[in-house]
């Protein structure tokens, strides 16, 4: 089980404050759909994703973007007890949205980048690896259930 | 695995734009890779690894140098790190896994130096460019 010193915590919560969900959630996503172009086979229906700049202004890329990082944000809120708090959207990604689970890494893989992006030498090293522990202990809990 | 025309100038943009701090960028990767994944420390044993160690930055240096030989034969990246390609195979012998963890903390080095520049199309071309720099290096491996 992944464990957060009491300096991760108020590290990670502290930038999070700061994050525009609305907005970091897009770019995460399509980021995503960019950098690692065959992830799009998940999103056949969100119309087109034919270019760069038609992906980051996808209305669907935007929100599913948004839908996302807010459930990231439970992560935050319940960071003692991911598998748990992602019980049951492990089970929905495995049994109904059959998303296998290195897309998960590879999504968490964008946080970081995104975030160094937004906040630049604010990002430390120290700031960035808290965020990889929370990416990579999201990552585990959606694969958690898995079967 | 190969980039196209417009990825290479990207990448060749992007470099050319922190050339300067080159050095710095290597150094900071390294210390982010230390930081996030502290198992690659343990192919440091005989180095002092704290901020503002000279070996570090002797070392981030080196790396930085490594990546721009690359950038400047992107072209024939096989050929111009041919020799390093030996070293990790032969003497070093790094776990693979780990190209992909110091590829990552180079991407948010250069990310959070450049963020008006790191665009999206920048980024997919540096993450591409950084896995065939990593492909050569681990292809002696077997």
């Amino acid at each position: 089980m992944v464990h957060f010193t009491a300096e991760e915590k108020t590290a990670i919560a502290s930038l999070w404050a700061k994050v525009d969900v609305e907005a970091a959630g897009g770019e995460i996503l399509g980021r995503l759909l960019i950098v690692f172009p065959w992830t799009q086979r998940f999103f056949d229906n969100f119309g087109n994703l034919s270019s760069d700049s038609a992906i980051m202004g996808n209305p669907r890329v935007k929100a599913h973007g948004r839908k996302v990082l807010i459930s990231f944000g439970n992560a935050i809120k319940y960071m003692d007890d991911l598998k748990g708090t992602f019980a049951q959207l492990s089970e929905l990604h495995c049994d109904k949205l059959h998303v296998d689970p290195e897309n998960f890494r590879l999504l968490g893989n964008m946080i970081p980048i995104v975030l160094a992006i937004h906040f630049s030498n604010e990002f430390t090293p120290q700031m960035q690896a808290a965020w990889e522990k929370l990416t990579m202990g999201v990552a585990n809990a959606l694969a958690h259930k898995y079967h | 695995m190969s980039l196209t025309k417009a990825e290479r100038t990207m990448v060749v943009s992007i470099w050319g734009k922190i050339s300067m701090q080159a050095d710095a960028v290597g150094t900071e990767a390294l210390q982010r890779l230390f930081c996030s994944y502290p198992q690659t420390k343990t192919y440091f044993p005989h180095f002092d690894l704290h901020e503002g160690s000279p070996q570090l930055r002797a070392h981030g240096s080196k790396v930085a140098a490594a990546v721009g030989d690359a950038v400047k034969s992107i072209d024939n990246v096989a050929g111009a790190l041919a020799k390093l390609s030996e070293l990790h195979a032969y003497i070093l012998r790094v776990d693979p896994v780990n190209f992909k963890f110091l590829s990552h903390c180079l991407l948010v080095t250069l990310a959070s130096h450049l963020p008006a520049d790191f665009t999206a199309d920048a980024h997919a071309a540096w993450d591409k460019f950084l896995s065939i720099v990593s492909s050569v290096l681990t292809e002696k491996y077997r």
